[in-house]
């Protein structure tokens, strides 16, 4: 029996090219990007049992017709403007002091004619049927924006960090469980502070 | 002088590909952990609009995606060029979407059926009626948490 030398080596040099194959598969089936948008809840179908009464002056109302043009309370406004006409609105503060509405953070006008209070304020949208959707998006974003911007301050004079930095943090699965304890506190409060009540009426087609 | 004459026969040697592989391979395992596999070809146009105040969402086993635009250049002339909604790999009305939420919550397990959220990708070229539908259908089924998902950027681009 011939005596067996070393084993022959086994030839790798076409590794690379089974390598690359996976390579060139993953690469064409990858996509990086996460989605992103706006959060909103719908409102439940069924109405709630009982009615609640809203002053008027609590409620801030913006509609928008076919054309994109824009109406927040009663006045056509630009959608530039809007996100400070929501501000003003939410960060009103007109109910008196002494009155249990009374809100000490609010640095508004505190007109009596306009919201009592950041939680009794309701910013409800309207749109037509033909309304583009992006312009529909730009008017969320720019609600949304007015509400974080005002989470925002509030972060800031209690916490010295923005809040929807705070928020991000919170909801990023890779932080760790205490600093999200600690985090779930401070996002609640702020968002007490600043409920966001924005309602979505349906739409009408006139 | 003689050791120039020498490098000038020397042929020039062979560049070593052994590390080739595992360089290779490098690139392999970060593809795959970063991959995410597309579940449906679109057939509707989706160019998202831009939102600057946006959250990411997190966790993509918790979404169900729903599709709106017009339809591409090859189903334009089956579908025409209104605005449609795209479920999985087909175009479906607006009245299929409790449906399909219904049968999408089914499928995903019982801990995540109540924290899902509909991602509605849509068209911003499209109209609002066709989403208040699908946000009626969605009520109805009690998907009450929904995200428009958007590019982020400015978003008084939209207006152009």
């Amino acid at each position: 029996m011939p005596k067996r030398g070393a084993p022959p080596e086994v030839n790798a040099g076409s590794m690379a090219d089974i390598a690359f194959l996976l390579l060139i598969f993953f690469l064409v089936t990858t996509t990086i990007e996460t989605d992103a948008g706006l959060d909103r809840m719908l409102p439940p179908i069924e109405p709630p049992d009982t009615d609640v009464i809203i002053k008027q002056k609590n409620i801030f109302q913006v509609s928008i017709n076919r054309d994109g043009q824009l109406l927040a309370d009663e006045e056509l406004t630009n959608i530039q403007d809007l996100r400070e006409k929501a501000k003003a609105f939410l960060d009103n503060g007109g109910a008196p002091s002494g009155s249990p509405d009374y809100c000490s953070y609010c640095k508004g006008k505190r007109d009596p004619s306009s919201s009592d209070s950041p939680a009794k304020a309701i910013i409800s949208l309207k749109n037509d049927r033909e309304t583009k959707y992006g312009t529909y998006i730009t008017v969320q974003n720019e609600l949304v924006g007015a509400y974080n911007d005002l989470r925002n301050r509030e972060a800031q004079r209690l916490y010295k960090k923005d809040f929807t930095e705070m928020e991000a943090e919170y909801l990023n699965p890779e932080t760790p469980d205490h600093v999200r304890e600690d985090l779930k506190e401070k996002v609640k409060r702020i968002q007490e502070l600043f409920p966001q009540k924005l309602s979505e009426a349906e739409t009408t087609s006139n | 002088m003689s050791k120039f004459n020498k490098k000038k026969d020397a042929a020039v040697p062979a560049v070593n590909t052994a590390s080739l592989p595992d360089i290779v391979f490098m690139l392999l395992f970060f593809f795959m952990t970063v991959t995410v596999m597309k579940d449906s070809s679109l057939k509707v146009e989706n160019v998202l609009p831009n939102a600057s105040e946006i959250k990411k969402l997190e966790k993509k086993d918790r979404v169900i995606y729903i599709y709106v635009g017009k339809p591409t250049k090859e189903y334009e002339k089956v579908f025409g060029t209104e605005s449609k909604i795209q479920l999985n790999d087909k175009f479906a009305d607006a009245s299929e979407v409790g449906d399909y939420i219904l049968m999408e919550r089914a499928k995903k397990p019982q801990e995540l059926q109540n924290v899902l959220t509909t991602a509605l990708k849509v068209d911003k070229d499209a109209n609002m009626g066709i989403i208040s539908d699908i946000k009626q259908e969605l009520r109805k089924v009690n998907a009450l948490k929904v995200n428009y998902t958007t590019y982020e950027g400015d978003a008084f681009r939209n207006l152009q």
